[in-house]
């Protein structure tokens, strides 16, 4: 028997998730935002990279090497919470069927492709001088390979359809089907033998590392989550414009052919 | 230091992938604002 008691919630739920919806809203609230997050990202990602870079002290085994950690961690953490955002969209998108999320989850793809193409690359500088290896077949890196994989599937699968719904929702499918590669990544380096070293940092236990070298890398990936945030409401706002010019210009020829 | 290209090329690369979506983004942006407001004055609103 269905509860009574819980639908006003579900519809009052359903009701938030719709408030910012609307595009002009949208665009009022995010334009008023943006310039603070990106400022916000600029000097929180500066300060941590200038930490880390300069001030943070070196490791006894991997000496300056590793200052290459500032980057490649925070782009780690980019790569797969900027995927779980994706899915999270795709999620919005399939069930309430939130107008905005398919445009989301279409702009989060690029950002976050880049940030695991980064990932890749800065940690096959990091993996050279410390193993010997640009890249071994490791269960951590395979795996963000596949993320990596997994980012182009959608960015390709969303714009292979004439009809735009349809891309959508094969690419909300896809992105939903690929989070179970994100505890994958995450327990890989617990669960296989891998050259790549276990996490420094869990949710449950206290760091493994010395504060000087731990506060920049915070920092580095507090700067990072919010650049990937402006970043992406940026290009939400430009693909939200984009659809109205669209949709102006079609109404136009279509009074013309009248 | 030995470490010093990795370091200057992970760094150097990090540069270039953010600005390089900063600044095709911030492009994108405004070529959408300047066309809305041709199109339509009211379409920021």
């Amino acid at each position: 028997m269905t509860d009574v008691s819980t639908a006003p919630t579900t519809v009052a739920r359903g009701r938030n998730l719709h408030r910012f919806a609307n595009p002009g809203r949208f665009l009022r609230i995010s334009g008023v935002i943006l310039p603070y997050l990106a400022a916000m990202a600029i000097i929180v990602t500066l300060t941590g990279m200038i930490w880390g870079l300069f001030f943070s002290p070196s490791d006894w085994q991997q000496h300056d090497a590793v200052r290459i950690m500032y980057v490649h961690v925070p782009a780690a953490w980019l790569a797969s919470s900027g995927y779980a955002s994706l899915a999270l969209c795709s999620l919005f998108s399939l069930v309430w069927r939130h107008p905005l999320a398919d445009l989301a989850a279409v702009e989060i793809g690029p950002v976050g492709a880049a940030f695991t193409a980064l990932c890749l690359a800065t940690g096959s500088l990091w993996g050279k001088p410390m193993w010997g290896a640009w890249w071994v077949w490791d269960a951590r890196m395979t795996s963000v390979l596949v993320l990596f994989f997994l980012y182009l599937g959608h960015i390709a699968l969303v714009r292979a359809f004439d009809d735009q719904q349809r891309g959508y929702r094969a690419g909300a499918i896809l992105a939903l089907v690929g989070v179970v590669n994100l505890p994958i990544i995450k327990y890989s380096v617990d669960w296989w033998n891998t050259l790549h070293q276990p996490a420094s940092i869990t949710l449950t236990g206290a760091p493994t590392m010395a504060p000087s070298m731990l506060w920049p890398l915070l920092l580095g990936g507090i700067g990072g989550m919010l650049g990937f945030g402006a970043l992406v409401t940026a290009r939400l706002r430009a693909a939200v414009m984009e659809r109205r010019i669209r949709a102006l210009t079609l109404a136009q020829v279509r009074r013309e052919a009248e | 230091m030995t470490h010093l290209p990795y370091i200057i090329g992970s760094y150097g690369l990090t540069f270039i992938v953010v600005g390089w979506l900063a600044v095709d983004t911030w492009l994108r942006s405004r070529r959408a604002r300047i066309t809305l407001a041709k199109i339509d004055p009211r379409g920021m609103r």
